[in-house]
């Protein structure tokens, strides 16, 4: 009873609070799709000169999308490019190709590089065929944002609702409200409770409204179930409420509040999978055992990407089960602050 | 005479600090009492004790027969903070209404009561307005109408009248004195503010965190050969050096 009346309070501030709802609502969808355009932005098309080439590379090339102008007798290669605009040079002399990259950047270089190499290489077979290859998960179409968009996905759930829950109840903290709550019959237990339901409810939609606009409209790829990327957000969420309100008793005020999120918030985007953890040290490998949003990112890439079933992220369903447990029980010591009983 | 508070020996630190010093300290039914002294004598810090939002370092208080703190017992106690503490994107009627519904009171009853509340302190025409529009003295009446909307048998009022005007100070403390009397109920109240303490049927003076004077206001100047309570202030702390 008084933890209903205690959510439909929080009810009636969040949805007086537009700012908030837009920042919970409408912020992940834009940044997810600012992502998605960074992410998948189409290769602009290189340009190539060459030099004593065959024909039928050069057709080869064309073929690739790659422009091609052919030159004669060139004699400074770094003078000729830059005159041109070109992005690579390729000269062969005595049979030896020799290419020059213009680098100025280097990922766009480098697949510039492996291509030309792929297509000296089938030359030199004579083969026909290109290279035929095969993908376990994913298909030659597959972007890094498909990749990462699952950890992202989650990233946003997390980073969202651990914003807001956290100024929610400090809020109720500055203002002095929680203080006046506990001259009250109310329980401690009823007050973590209606936190956890009341943002709990609007965790629930922007969850929905994300995973929702990720897969349908950005088309990002899904394997596996739905239910199952929904489900392990939703413990996500819980973990984020949970570790939020738990923080914000740490607080003093909103920006101290925001000052968690360099040391809680971002370290955890670097072990959620987005930079390869194996390459890690073994100290910062361990590391990644105690974030949430680890375990979270290694369930929805599992389901998303390579398509596992329920049976195969059980083990990080619980532990991120075990996260906001142990969060929910922090919470209802931390309140002692306000009331020994 | 049914006594529904008592305060045991009581004292309280912060840290090494010692804000609180072996309070001794009764308090009938039916009486309006006034805790008395200036800023940082520690009324505040006794209050919150009684209501049981925080527990003394040593000695014990009872409230209606229990050790505090006390849940159950909170039913029975309405407190004002003495820092506004409302719920400022809210209107006034939901603030009542959010407090109304932390206690045990049906619905005819909490209609009755937040209309009761709202009206004593003025305010009924202002329900509407959401309380970040309301001035200073607008919130301090709000937050007395939640520390009545139970209708509790206690009063803990800390320092309710700040920043209210005197005709509603007036009407307020005849309020108060007309619950004392036809409802029998325990008030206190904490203030700076020597007149108010004339209204009071007992007074219990603080000072650097001890009870340097009590009685009524009669004794209290009659013992101190005053004729304010200023003096009688002052001369109880001469003597208390
Ligand atoms: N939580 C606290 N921590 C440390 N000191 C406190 C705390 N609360 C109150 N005090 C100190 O206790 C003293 C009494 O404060 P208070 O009870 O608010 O006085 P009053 O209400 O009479 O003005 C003050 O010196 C104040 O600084
Ligand atoms: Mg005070």
């Amino acid at each position: 009873m008084r933890t209903a009346a205690l959510i439909k309070r929080i009810f009636q501030q969040m949805l007086r609070d537009k700012r908030t709802l837009a920042l919970l609502f409408v912020a992940p969808l834009l940044v997810l799709t600012l992502m998605n355009l960074v992410f998948n932005g189409k290769t602009v098309d290189s340009t190539i000169g060459v030099e004593n080439v065959s024909p039928a590379m050069i057709t080869q090339f064309k073929a690739a999308d790659i422009k091609v102008e052919t030159f004669n007798q060139t004699s400074s290669t770094k003078n000729t490019m830059e005159k041109h605009d070109l992005d690579a040079f390729l000269k062969i002399e005595n049979g030896r190709p020799e290419l020059t990259l213009l680098n100025t950047d280097p990922t766009a270089a480098k697949s510039l590089q492996m291509k030309i190499k792929q297509m000296l290489s089938t030359q030199k077979a004579a083969a026909k065929d290109p290279i035929q290859t095969h993908y376990i998960y994913g298909s030659k179409d597959t972007g890094f944002f498909d990749v990462v968009s699952p950890i992202l996905i989650g990233f946003f759930v997390f980073f969202f609702v651990f914003l807001i829950s956290g100024v929610g109840l400090l809020k109720e903290r500055t203002t002095g409200t929680l203080e006046r709550l506990m001259a009250t019959p109310i329980k401690r237990g009823e007050i973590v409770l209606a936190y956890l339901i009341g943002f709990g409810a609007f965790a629930v939609i922007q969850t929905i409204i994300v995973v929702f606009y990720a897969i349908n409209v950005l088309d990002v790829v899904l394997v596996g179930s739905i239910w199952n990327v929904l489900l392990v957000n939703l413990l996500l969420a819980l973990v984020a409420l949970s570790l939020g309100i738990l923080l914000s008793s740490f607080a003093a005020s909103e920006f101290q509040m925001v000052q968690f999120i360099p040391v809680v918030v971002i370290p955890q985007v670097f072990f959620s999978g987005i930079f390869p953890i194996e390459g890690m040290a073994d100290w910062l490998q361990a590391l990644t055992k105690i974030m949430p949003l680890y375990y979270a990112a290694d369930a929805l890439k599992g389901v998303m990407y390579k398509g596992f079933a329920f049976s195969d992220i059980m083990g990080d369903i619980l532990v991120l089960m075990i996260f906001a447990a142990v969060f929910i029980i922090l919470n209802l010591f931390a309140l002692k602050k306000y009331r020994k009983l | 005479m049914k006594e529904t508070i008592s305060i045991q020996n009581v004292s309280k630190r912060f840290g090494q600090k010692m804000v609180l010093q072996d309070i001794n300290f009764r308090v009938e039914e039916g009486k309006i009492n006034g805790f008395i002294g200036p800023s940082g004598a520690g009324k505040t810090t006794l209050v919150k004790m009684i209501v049981g939002m925080d527990v003394p370092s040593s000695g014990s208080i009872h409230v209606l027969d229990h050790t505090m703190p006390n849940l159950n017992i909170l039913e029975e106690i309405g407190y004002m903070a003495q820092s506004d503490a409302l719920y400022t994107e809210l209107t006034g009627m939901e603030n009542l209404k959010f407090f109304a519904s932390l206690y045990k009171l049906n619905k005819a009853e909490r209609h009755e009561r937040i209309q009761y509340a709202a009206g004593l302190v003025n305010l009924t025409e202002d329900l509407t307005k959401k309380v970040g529009a309301y001035s200073g003295g607008m919130k301090r009446r709000l937050s007395l109408a939640i520390a009545l909307i139970q209708d509790p048998k206690i009063l803990l009022l800390d320092e309710p009248t700040v920043g209210i005007d005197p005709e509603l100070r007036f009407s307020i403390w005849n309020e108060l004195e007309r619950m004392k009397n036809e409802e029998r109920k325990t008030i206190i109240v904490t203030t700076h503010v020597m007149d108010e303490a004339e209204r009071c049927d007992y007074i219990a003076m603080i000072r650097d965190g001890a009870l340097i004077a009590w009685g009524t206001p009669k004794e209290l100047k009659e013992r101190y050969h005053a004729s304010s309570f200023d003096e009688v202030f002052l001369n109880a702390g001469r003597e208390n050096q």
